[in-house]
């Protein structure tokens, strides 16, 4: 009986230090969660806003695109965002995020067309390829995303859709082989898919087309 | 006590190096290095999470049982850097679009924990604090040094886009050292970030060979002249 531990020792007390600071860690990370939750949700919103001006320019429209937006099914069936531009009542553009499957994760990115499909602007908003390499793919260190600007699936062929090293005709990227080609394949898929739903995006109401677009309300 | 400071600021910066001398925190290294701007960037994050975690270990330490320190240090490490990630990103959100990519890489670095095990838990908070500093200001010394390096030989350019980290007053850090340079791959692949620290491990034992061999020049008259008196 003389073999008790010191009550430091025990084994009990261990495990419910190390609760408790596991338990004062939660409590710290749900505080820090709660105050900043608000005003990292206003700094997306911001940096949305401020990447859709960049590919519907704001001379397109006079509305607020964050507020006209619409669900679109893909072929797979996920949602999608799209963004329209009006402008004295008439669409004069739209703008949607696609994602690339980059060499370190998805590269999100957002596609800006007009009516007729023709790209207005492409902008990276998030991915995590190799510094210095990948990461060119963003306006604020290389204009390489701007070869994109007034192409369509009508003034470049399918074949034409490529990396010039795979013998298309979009430059490549030094030292980055698998990015270029992922962001041109997301850039033509995203075409693709405004081809597709292009008609029911610009005709008439949103009840006669109520099978494939929801507005965003509706689908919650 | 100064002499404490003085001690603890040459290990960080030099002597006791968390890359130069310890040898650790070289995942983050060679991930981030690609440029100045990123090393520096990730020196200043870790800087931060160094000081912070060093002052909490420090407080805690008498509460802290041996047995459960580990978990409890990365507890510490790992709670402090998603609140940092998190406030950065509703308060500092322009830097955090540029530093948000390094953030959770801290937690991967070992040198927090090695110095929350070997200094903070052993020391007071104000020691500790400094220790955190200085072991941070040593690494983002590494880190300029490794990233300025490969990044002249890579692609010629010193600092690039360091307006976006510093701010356009610093703008003018950047600057194209060599232009027309046709890039140097291998210098910004992974390959090279081992290469380039080797050169550079290499060039610091020259240093301290050079100003040791110095140093017994210099420490051999003097102990030969009394020798002669006598």
């Amino acid at each position: 009986m003389g073999e008790r531990p010191k009550p430091k020792e025990r084994i009990v007390y261990q495990a419910g230090l190390l609760g408790g600071y596991a338990a004062l860690a939660a409590a710290l990370l749900i505080l820090g969660n709660e105050a900043t939750r608000e005003t990292i949700a206003e700094r997306q919103a911001e940096d949305m806003l401020e990447s859709l001006a960049q590919v519907l320019p704001d001379s397109l429209h006079d509305n607020d695109l964050l507020e006209d937006r619409k669900v679109v099914r893909d072929d797979e069936g996920n949602p999608v965002v799209v963004y329209t531009a009006t402008k004295k009542g008439g669409h004069t553009g739209f703008a949607f995020a696609t994602t690339g499957r980059g060499y370190a994760g998805d590269i999100e990115l957002i596609l800006g067309v007009d009516t007729d499909g023709k790209l207005l602007g492409v902008r990276v908003i998030a991915h995590a390829e190799t510094p210095g390499l990948g990461d060119k793919i963003e306006i604020e260190k290389d204009d390489w995303i701007l070869g994109f600007d007034g192409r369509s699936l009508e003034n470049t062929t399918k074949a034409q859709w490529r990396v010039k090293k795979d013998g298309g005709e979009i430059d490549a990227l030094t030292g980055a082989t698998i990015t270029p080609r992922a962001v041109v394949e997301a850039v033509y898929g995203g075409l693709v898919f405004f081809r597709d739903h292009r008609g029911t995006l610009i005709a008439g109401e949103p009840s006669r087309y109520a099978n494939t677009l929801e507005n965003e309300e509706g689908a919650e | 006590m100064n002499q404490d400071y003085r001690r603890i600021s040459a290990d960080g910066l030099w002597s006791n190096n968390i890359v130069f001398a310890q040898g650790l925190a070289l995942c983050p290294l060679l991930a981030v290095t690609t440029t100045a701007t990123n090393g520096l960037g990730m020196g200043m994050a870790t800087s931060f999470v160094l000081v912070l975690s060093g002052l909490i270990v420090a407080v805690c330490r008498r509460t802290i049982p041996t047995e459960v320190r580990i978990p409890v240090f990365v507890l510490i490490i790992a709670t402090i850097v998603t609140l940092v990630d998190m406030g950065m990103n509703a308060w500092l959100h322009n830097l955090h679009g540029v530093l948000g990519l390094f953030i959770p890489l801290i937690v991967t670095n070992c040198a927090i924990l090695g110095r929350a095990e070997a200094f903070a838990s052993k020391n007071a908070v104000l020691p500790a604090a400094t220790d955190g500093l200085m072991m941070g200001a040593g690494f983002t010394l590494v880190l300029v040094l490794l990233g300025a390096s490969r990044e002249l030989v890579g692609s010629g350019t010193l600092f690039a886009n360091a307006e976006l980290l510093l701010g356009s007053r610093l703008g003018f850090l950047e600057m194209t050292v060599i232009p027309g340079y046709r890039g140097f791959l291998i210098a910004i692949l992974p390959t090279g970030g081992f290469l380039l620290l080797g050169f550079l491990l290499a060039a610091k034992r020259a240093l301290e060979k050079l100003s040791r061999s110095r140093r017994t020049a210099e420490v051999t008259p003097v102990a030969t002249e009394p020798a002669e008196a006598v």
